[in-house]
């Protein structure tokens, strides 16, 4: 989500970077650019100007002109303070009190509450292996508690039996009485949305937690949210009292300030990320993977772990086998090509490999998009098994055929014979390196053209 | 209360903030740079973006105010410009009575406020005396279908539905089969919230299109992105691309009740000239209205209306 900013701050780091030493001129004329940049992004402008304070504070003085790469130092000192500003560690989900422990989801209409709630009542059942108890109170939206009932159904969580007519403070009993009767671990309490300035829902989400002592108030927050996310943020804390912050829609491509602002406003951790649209996407939020990826260091780990979780082992150690052996051959690469839309497309993984805001963009202008690795799939297709076996036999006629049958042309089908060749070169080169970096490799072959 | 009071209240606090802004700048003698800077950040903290915000303060820059310039002038000033750069793109909702149907499809990020949306508008449409027909294209939200359903029962409205999890571009397809046989005067196709970096559910928005075209070459006749004003400057993104995959002609711009300003709807203009239909100011199901520029470019300054 940050990728844009990622870009910026690429551009002004690279400008520093080619300079010797670093003046106090030239950080400020970075930070102006990380103003900038930062504001694009919706970091709230408060937060911008505390976080430009704070950098500039350090950035300028000793440890700088000290420094033997300014650049290098600058970068580290934004990275760090990011990081200090989106809090140092992941934060679980407290669950230190007697059960059932109630959590209580709070945020404005259509930023994802009931979604999150389902979320994270199937992750508290399958990783946590609590019981859980859902309940919607919003007895507002046409439905609305119908959704979660469906979703209870779809991810095997009981939800509490609808009483219609009931108001959302006796729902909330109801659920924590049912939640001490039955046995459950943990019940969530999923409200209705509610505007920040309106007094008289935020009273009744109030009433709600008085009644229910919740162990947890979640604000749940679209990443897109601009620069009311302070506002919101601050309304929700002064007025219900929030112990963190569930960011949705990470996997857009917001780029995402709002997590920066409401964090420094409330000073609660952001919890957990909403990933997707499946019931399973939610993850802890990793705020040094998030300051990486803002500066163009890359989500390395999250990349590592995509590929962990996509990339056959197996398949993966087959390949390192015949690679070593020299018997790369098109099967292969096509697997690879499979991998690789499987992890997102190219602009998926792009995402998160270090300094690649420039690349992208230039893709972006080149249109070079995930179509080109549908397309080289379909060319492999179009090959014999012979010729898959053996590049040698990849006459003029024989490519003239492949463009054909494919529906490319003789120039892709050339680029991507130039492409294997390459990518054959680099496997025999890194095998040492083991299956991570014959998978890395392979990629980044991919990228050159 | 009516829409513009609705919309001056709650853009209120904004405002209070944006005129505290110009306050502080004009306060300080006259428009230094310190002023203008105070200014542009005022204008950046209503989420009218970075550029925006630049050209409008390199127009007030040029305006020479007199010395004595009171803030309300500065304002005044400030406007004009926004309704100037709003102007042309205010266009109503109107659907061609000479269709039948007018199929209108509705598409937006998740949580933007399609299905309420597409309910308010047939609520206008009916009291207006159109028959309408809501096609539940949202086959993947749970209980979206329900909830469209609910509108369909408040508006009189007849709803095609299919099981969850259906192919919607199928289902349009239908449903607009259905309405034809009826003779109903409009169509609103509900389609599930999707992001739009996503390229398979997009791919999907546009086969809905594709599929209807079979039926009418000429629908959708309008195509309408949702999009929440508490979006920052990633709704420049968002129109960017639903506009390119499913020919977006027109924008609904939901939630302006809260706090968050829509000020993101001055940079979408200014880049996209895209025509806002209608404005949602409220939970009621009359709380959508005509966008109005000099009234929004007004309220988001803090200024009464104009007579």
């Amino acid at each position: 989500m940050f990728e844009t900013l990622t870009a910026k701050l690429g551009d002004v780091f690279e400008r520093l970077k080619r300079r010797g030493a670093l003046a106090e001129g030239d950080v400020d004329a970075a930070l102006r650019e990380v103003r900038v940049a930062l504001l694009e992004a919706d970091v709230a402008l408060p937060v911008v100007k505390d976080f430009i304070a704070g950098v500039k504070l350090k950035a300028i003085g000793q440890e700088v002109i000290r420094s033997v790469s300014p650049g290098q130092m600058v970068v580290k000192i934004v990275h760090d303070h990011l990081i200090d500003t989106l809090g140092a560690t992941a934060v679980e989900i407290n669950l230190r009190a007697v059960p059932p422990v109630p959590i209580l989801m709070v945020g404005l209409q259509g930023s994802g509450k009931t979604t999150t709630t389902a979320k994270l009542a199937l992750r508290l059942t399958q990783r946590d292996k609590k019981k859980v108890l859902m309940a919607s109170l919003d007895t507002r939206r046409p439905a609305a508690q119908e959704q979660l009932a469906v979703l209870g159904q779809q991810t095997g969580v009981v939800t509490l039996p609808i009483i219609a007519g009931q108001d959302p403070v006796a729902i909330a009993r109801r659920a924590v009485e049912a939640g001490a009767r039955e046995g459950y671990d943990v019940v969530l309490l999923d409200t209705a949305g509610r505007l920040a300035i309106d007094d008289e829902l935020m009273a009744e989400a109030a009433a709600v937690r008085d009644a229910t002592k919740p162990a947890e108030t979640l604000l749940v927050a679209d990443a897109m949210t601009g620069q009311d996310a302070v506002n919101l943020a601050r309304a929700f804390n002064e007025k219900i009292g929030i112990t963190g912050i569930v960011l949705t829609r990470v996997d857009g491509d917001a780029r995402g300030g709002a997590a920066l602002s409401m964090r420094a406003v409330t000073g609660r951790p952001i919890k957990l990320i909403g990933i997707g649209e499946k019931l399973d996407a939610i993850d802890v939020f990793h705020p040094d993977r998030i300051a990486g990826r803002i500066l163009g260091m890359g989500d390395i780990v999250g990349l590592v772990e995509k590929a962990a979780e996509t990339v056959e082992k197996e398949e993966a150690e087959k390949l390192a086998r015949k690679a070593a052996k020299g018997e790369f051959d098109f099967d292969d690469m096509a697997a690879q090509l499979r991998q690789l839309r499987k992890m997102g497309g190219l602009s998926g993984v792009m995402g998160l490999l270090p300094g690649v805001g420039k690349i992208k963009k230039q893709m972006a202008e080149a249109k070079v998009d995930d179509r080109i690795v549908r397309r080289q799939e379909a060319i492999i297709g179009s090959m014999t098994k012979a010729e898959r076996r053996d590049v040698r036999l990849l006459n003029g006629r024989r490519r003239r055929r492949i463009a054909k049958g494919s529906g490319t042309t003789v120039e892709e089908v050339n680029r991507l014979v130039k492409q294997y060749m390459e990518m054959g070169r680099m496997m025999k080169q890194v095998t040492k390196l083991g299956q991570k970096g014959v998978m890395r490799a392979g990629m980044a072959s991919l990228f050159r053209r | 209360m009516n829409w513009f009071r609705r919309l001056t209240s709650g853009l209120a606090r904004s405002s209070n903030r944006l005129v505290e802004g110009i306050a502080r700048a004009v306060g300080r003698g006259g428009l230094d740079a310190a002023a203008l800077e105070a200014l542009e950040e005022a204008l950046i903290a209503a989420d009218l973006g970075p550029s925006v915000a630049s050209r409008l303060i390199d127009g007030i820059r040029n305006r020479r105010f007199d010395k004595g310039a009171d803030e309300v002038a500065v304002r005044e000033a400030l406007a004009e410009e926004i309704a100037a750069i709003l102007a042309p793109v205010a266009r109503p909702f109107a659907p061609d009575p000479a269709r039948r149907p007018h199929v209108v499809l509705v598409v937006g990020v998740n949580g933007s406020g399609k299905t309420t949306t597409i309910g308010k508008l047939a609520r206008a449409l009916a009291a207006d005396g159109r028959r309408i027909i809501l096609a539940a294209g949202d086959t993947f939200r749970a209980a979206a279908v329900s909830q469209l359903r609910i509108w369909g029962e408040r508006t009189g409205s007849r709803v095609v539905s299919g099981a969850e999890g259906a192919d919607p571009a199928a289902l349009a397809f239908e449903a607009l089969q259905a309405a034809r046989a009826d003779g109903a005067d409009v169509l609103m196709i509900d389609t599930a919230g999707r992001l739009h970096n996503k390229t398979d559910l997009m791919a999907e928005l546009a086969k809905v299109v594709r599929v209807i075209k079979k039926l009418d070459p000429d629908a959708p006749h309008d195509v309408l992105l949702v999009l929440d004003a508490t979006t920052g400057q990633n709704a420049l993104a968002q129109v960017e691309t639903f506009r390119s995959m499913v020919a977006v002609n027109g924008l609904v711009v939901t939630k302006l009740d809260g706090s968050a300003r829509g000020g993101v709807l001055v940079a979408i203009a200014e880049k996209f000239a895209l025509p806002v239909v209608a404005i949602g100011v409220g939970e009621g199901v009359e709380d959508l209205s005509a966008f109005s520029p000099a009234e929004f470019a007004r309220s988001l300054l803090g200024l009464s209306p104009q007579i």
